[in-house]
């Protein structure tokens, strides 16, 4: 019976290429959000994610796929924001609000001229069930080879996280390791915006690590259970929009959330207990 | 005429260095011969840890040119030959990493940037944490360490890197007196191996002992030597204001 339960919706395509996507995003998500929280990051992710709207709309507009327009905002974003923090008085996480912002403005006023608002909720929100084939492997294939560079590198990433200072020191490309870094995010969030949404991908990016973070000292193990949260989650979140019918992108996050909370709630009641 | 270039591990000369419109170093001139063991004082913000950016190239100087075993900073940090231990607030104590990990990231010079580790690297990481006193710490996370041990630990990253020359940014800033002599006893043992050793430090009363030469600083390099002829009082008052009682007793 739970068998039937696991097996059915598996012989549709469309639930199948579902699966497959969200658990390639819990995947990369889930390894790059270990560095984006270590590194302290996490807004930066989050502006990054706002401001990808307008290149949706563009790519949108031109017939191009809406991964590349999103990546040129994303880029965009980032250059814009080291410009203007290198410029002005302004504290960078001021610098990160007024330019997310202002790019995602700019792309909710491109939408509403143009594309319907059916298309607004699948950017906004994710829609992963009607994912088509190509854009199914394509995600699949660049989220895979995202995955591989951060795991090959990841001493790389965790010198450049833990003390970059010393990283320039001992003669390691430090800016070239941060752009790197930057492209990787820019790429995983674009990648996971059909599954989850614009407004809900950072999610993927912090909360898998945070829960992982709270479980372990050791970065190995912190990558492994962040992966195992964020792919559970995931296929959850699959299931749950099959049976339920209910947000896929939602259900995941939502499902990521309650798993923090639950183990962040059992540290705290077993540590005061002893 | 002793300091013909070769002998110079380390040389300022005539450099400035300036933080937006503020002068932090003006025409500064140190040459630092290798293995010795230098003290570098003076009060806060006088320019002490400017003098230990420049030199790994952490900041430009504005004007003057700045060698490190006789080449550009760079190239002298790619051979490994130049290690800095900086003031310890700088890391984030809850990184889930090892101390063997830690020690291990001095090994991760271009040369291995994409490699894993090799046993040579494991090696040298043992050896390390041996003459730091730490191998039984290996495993621990870095957070679970004393401050002392902490300091510790950054040194024995310094050599695992192999580096000749160590650079080390007040490293008894927030220690007790004991975890502060036995630092003082290994970096004098560090030097008598042939260590190049450069400690900006508050500590002047063991200052004598300790180094061999030392540098005056206060918005320049006002003075810099054999200790016996720098560390006077004239020249340590005219450094601290003439308020070196009131440092010395604090």
């Amino acid at each position: 019976m739970i068998l039937d339960f696991i097996l059915e919706p598996l012989q549709y395509a469309f639930m199948m290429k579902a699966l497959m996507v969200a658990t390639v995003v819990g995947v990369a998500c889930a390894i790059l959000s270990c560095f984006l929280i270590l590194k302290g990051w996490s807004l930066l992710g989050d502006a990054i994610s706002h401001a990808v709207l307008p290149g949706v709309v563009v790519a949108y507009m031109l017939g191009i796929p809406f991964g590349l327009g999103a990546f040129v905002f994303a880029m965009l974003c980032v250059i814009l924001i080291g410009l203007i923090k290198n410029n002005s008085k302004i504290k960078e996480d001021a610098v990160m609000g007024i330019v997310f912002t202002t790019f995602f403005a700019l792309g909710l006023m491109l939408i509403s001229k143009i594309v319907s608002s059916v298309d607004l909720t699948h950017v906004l929100f994710g829609e992963v069930l009607g994912i088509s084939d190509e854009s199914a492997l394509y995600t699949t294939a660049i989220l895979a080879v995202v995955s591989a560079i951060i795991l090959i590198f990841r001493r790389v990433f965790l010198v450049f996280c833990f003390d970059p200072i010393h990283a320039q020191t001992i003669g390691m490309p430090v800016t070239f390791i941060h752009y790197a870094f930057l492209v990787l995010l820019a790429i995983t969030i674009t990648g996971s915006i059909q599954t989850v949404g614009i407004i809900l991908v950072i999610a993927m990016l912090i909360t898998p690590g945070s829960t992982a973070f709270l479980l372990t000292k050791n970065i190995s193990n912190m990558i492994m259970i962040a992966v195992l949260v964020s792919v559970f989650s995931s296929v959850v979140g699959a299931y749950s929009s099959y049976y339920f019918d209910v947000a896929t992108g939602g259900t995941i996050v939502f499902v990521q959330g309650i798993i923090f909370l639950a183990v962040l709630s059992y540290q705290k009641l077993t540590s005061s207990g002893s | 005429m002793v300091d013909t270039t070769k002998d110079i591990a380390i040389s300022l000369d005539n450099v400035s260095v300036n933080y937006g419109s503020k002068e932090v170093l003006k025409n500064t001139n140190l040459r630092i011969p290798y293995k010795t063991f230098t003290g570098v004082i003076g009060m806060n913000g006088a320019g002490k840890s400017t003098v230990f950016k420049v030199i790994m190239g952490l900041v430009p100087p504005t004007v003057g040119s700045v060698r490190v075993c006789g080449d550009d900073t760079k190239i002298a940090q790619k051979h490994g030959h130049v290690a800095y231990v900086r003031q310890s607030e700088a890391v984030d104590w809850d990184f889930p990493i090892s101390v063997n990990e830690v020690v291990m990231m001095g090994r991760m010079g271009v040369q291995n940037i994409f490699k894993t580790p090799t046993k040579a690297d494991k090696a040298a990481v043992e050896d390390a944490l041996k003459q730091v006193r730490m191998e039984d710490f290996s495993d621990r996370q870095i957070g679970e360490l004393s401050g002392g041990q902490k300091k510790r630990v950054f040194v024995a990253r310094a050599l695992a890197q192999g580096a000749d020359i160590l650079l080390l940014d007040e490293p008894f800033a927030g220690l007790d007196a004991t975890s502060e002599r036995s630092l003082i006893d290994l970096f004098i043992q560090l030097k008598e191996q042939g260590k190049t050793i450069i400690l900006a430090t508050h500590d002047l009363l063991s200052l004598p002992d300790t180094c061999d030469q030392v540098a005056l600083v206060k918005g320049t390099v006002i003075a810099h030597g054999p200790t016996k002829e720098v560390f006077t009082k004239d020249l340590v008052s005219k450094t601290f204001d003439g308020l070196l009682h009131h440092i010395k007793f604090d």
